[in-house]
């Protein structure tokens, strides 16, 4: 029986959440010290168990142990606190309550590139990348050319990463964290990094060095990865752990709550993003499914959904994309909208987004959404990006010549219209 | 499932304990020596990054000491007449000059480390003094320019300095210390209060005249001098003027009380930054 490298003992991580202002100004708090003197000098309550309504727990009493070797899933849907696990275990927050011990050296992968920058050329990068991440000098040098092989950047390896397409950078920044050897790695969705091919090569790199002896923990939201690379999943959920087993069957109950009925409107306000770094000068604030609120929906019918969105900030011509997943995580295809929308800054707006018939394969799928700003097609920016949501179950047609049998996942996720043969000869 | 049966021998491989940020100062200096690799790469990053930027480069770091000399020795010298104690005025302001114009930029610097490195802060785990000890230690590099500026001016001048210039690696050190320790303190309060950061011009301006850069310690009436000395670059400078011209009496009594600040300031900073890094973490 091999050796426990992870025991996290009841984990648990308050924020402070509530008006938007994050910043303090040092100008505020010396004008409240000078205003009020004797609030500075009063002993701060201790916050209630239960956190006041300005604090949330994002994690409470999460409790596993990993042993060595373990390839362990971190599933849930968005915002159950999966990242912030991950940050409480690659050290780089902390957590309020609870202890964690780690047998090994931690290699952290939540986030693709950290520490590039554009001036400086891929073979600097990939020593600034991989000492950051915790390389050594000579340990880099040895992996260097491996690494740029992998990336499949050999010519532009002494041009500054400025002039590299998003493709080229992200393939090389994954490429210096794939070929970390720490005893633990620590996975955030950067399998999502890249084009089909590449994340394939991902997968399969992730694969090996689970496979050499080492731990890996892995959170993502393709089910599809984490059957093939984990053999243990954790489940959270609100926060907490609600499922820890085999990964098969916790990736069922998860499927099951993210299918739960009960919730018909997703609220997104405050919800963490995927892509933080986006400027949300429009933002999704609440999503429901609206000809069909128990998300079941009928073989040939419309998806419509009805969304509510804030303009932080004046914004004309802004567009909603919308891409339908099947439940895997495979993209099964994507659709936008005309950039004809404006909107006040500080408004709300609410719009209907109606995806005529897509003849989805009867299943399970969820949605990703996006508002872009821009009118053509170089030149636009993403504003806002919601994933992970709205699962529905698209229902079998009834019952009629072509759909006698039961669909096979090998044929795919669309079911296109009837097929026409006419005889010729 | 897996390929390999056995698993790889887990010896010598460090145990890491997270736990919630206890109230108790825990200064980990061993583990800043385990990541001096990623101080020298934040170092050479930064040099890189400046010097690919700029136009003018390496030019910025010669012309900035030797402008503000000329003025200096234009105005505070030949016009108002500040007694230089027979040293002439260039070499006079200049040996003041390189160390301040070090600790303006490198104090600068390091007030912003850690909100500039955000994105880094929240991916990858490493100590984050590395941050503005980088920022601290990449300022030497303009500062050596600098100074083959000032030797080549000694040249000039036909000045030889005496043996106290072997003591001028310390006041160098003492320069980076200061540094250090009060980048510690502002990098802190930065990462929470992000106006910090526009205070610091205000608090380098106005910190220069109360040191001795535009003028002698020997204007300070002598009873008054030790108040003085609590000012560090007080020290840090009448030391390298002495170091470096030769004349003039070893500042002792104020070096004592300036290294004695330092020395708290240092240490005060570490604990202080020490104990915001928990509230850094979520705040940046």
């Amino acid at each position: 029986m091999s050796d426990i490298v992870i025991r996290a003992q009841s984990v648990s991580k308050r924020y402070r959440i509530g008006e938007r202002e994050r910043y303090l100004a040092l100008r505020d708090v010396l004008a409240r010290a000078i205003s009020a003197p004797a609030r500075l000098f009063k002993a701060r309550k201790p916050a209630s168990p239960n956190g006041d309504a300005s604090h949330i727990w994002a994690l409470k009493d999460v409790s596993f142990e990993v042993r060595q070797g373990e390839a362990v899933g971190i599933i849930g849907r968005n915002g159950v606190g999966k990242t912030t696990l991950l940050k409480i275990l690659a050290q780089v927050t902390r957590p309020t309550e609870g202890r964690a011990r780690l047998k090994g050296r931690v290699g952290s992968l939540l986030e693709v590139g950290t520490g590039f920058h554009p001036e400086l050329t891929g073979r600097e990068n990939v020593y600034l990348s991989g000492a950051i991440l915790g390389m050594r000098k000579k340990e880099i040098a040895r992996k260097f050319d491996e690494i740029i092989a992998f990336a499949e950047v050999e010519k532009f390896v002494d041009t500054p990463v400025k002039h590299y397409s998003s493709g080229m950078q992200m393939r090389l920044a994954f490429a210096v964290a794939a070929h970390l050897e720490p005893e633990i790695l620590i996975v955030d969705e950067v399998l999502a990094v890249g084009d089909a091919a590449f994340q394939k090569k991902c997968i399969g790199k992730m694969g090996s060095v689970a496979s050499q002896g080492r731990t890996v923990i892995l959170v993502s939201h393709n089910m599809g990865a984490i059957q093939q690379l984990t053999q243990r999943c954790l489940l959270l959920e609100g926060g907490r752990v609600v499922a820890i087993g085999e990964s098969a069957p916790v990736i069922a109950r998860y499927q099951e709550i993210a299918m739960d009925r009960s919730t018909t409107v997703f609220d997104v306000t405050d919800e963490p993003r995927r892509f933080p770094e986006l400027s949300r000068k429009v933002q999704f604030l609440t999503l429901e499914m609206e000809n069909c609120p128990t998300r079941l929906v009928p073989a040939d019918a419309d998806i419509t959904l009805r969304i509510t969105v804030r303009g932080n900030d004046c914004t004309e011509s802004f567009f909603f994309g919308l891409t339908v997943f099947r439940i895997d995580g495979t993209p099964v295809g994507s659709s936008w909208g005309l950039p004809i929308h404006s909107i006040r800054k500080g408004t709300v707006g609410t719009f209907r987004l109606t995806l005529h018939e897509p003849h989805l394969a009867p299943g399970l799928y969820y949605l990703g959404l996006g508002i872009t700003q821009g009118k053509d097609v170089v030149c636009y920016e993403d504003l806002d990006v919601v994933l992970d949501l709205l699962h529905f179950e698209m229902l079998a047609p009834p019952v009629q010549d072509s759909a006698r049998r039961k669909w096979v996942p090998s044929w795919g996720s669309v079911r296109f219209k009837r097929l026409l043969a006419s005889r010729l000869g | 499932m897996s390929t390999t049966e056995v698993p790889i021998p887990l010896i010598d491989v460090p145990v890491i304990d997270i736990t919630p940020p206890s109230g108790w100062l825990d200064l980990n200096l061993r583990e800043l020596w385990q990541f001096r690799e990623l101080v020298y790469f934040f170092v050479w990053r930064d040099i890189k990054i400046r010097y690919k930027q700029t136009a003018i480069g390496a030019a910025w770091a010669v012309l900035q000491p030797v402008m503000t000399m000329l003025v200096f020795s234009l105005f505070f010298g030949r016009l108002a007449k500040i007694p230089s104690g027979g040293v002439p005025y260039p070499i006079f302001y200049l040996s003041a000059l390189l160390p301040w114009m070090y600790f303006a930029g490198a104090l600068q610097n390091a007030t912003n480390s850690v909100v500039e490195q955000q994105r880094v802060i929240t991916k990858v785990y490493f100590p984050r003094l590395v941050l503005p000890l980088s920022a601290v230690v990449s300022g030497l590099l303009d500062f050596a320019i600098g100074f083959v500026v000032f030797l080549f001016m000694m040249l000039l001048y036909r000045i030889a300095p005496g043996r106290a210039v072997l003591l001028f690696p310390v006041f160098l050190l003492l320069a980076v210390a200061t540094a250090l320790g009060v980048g510690l303190w502002l990098s802190a309060l930065n990462a929470v209060y992000r106006d910090v950061r526009y205070v610091v011009p205000f608090l380098i301006q106005f910190w220069m005249f109360v040191s001795p850069v535009a003028y002698p310690t020997s204007l300070v009436p002598e009873r008054w001098r030790w108040l003085y000395g609590l000012n560090p670059m007080a020290g840090v400078i009448e030391g390298f003027r002495w170091a470096l011209t030769g004349k003039g009496q070893p500042p002792s009594l104020l070096l004592a009380v300036s290294a004695g600040a330092v020395f708290v300031v240092l240490i005060g900073g570490m604990a202080f930054f020490r104990n915001m890094e928990a509230t850094i973490a979520d705040v940046v």
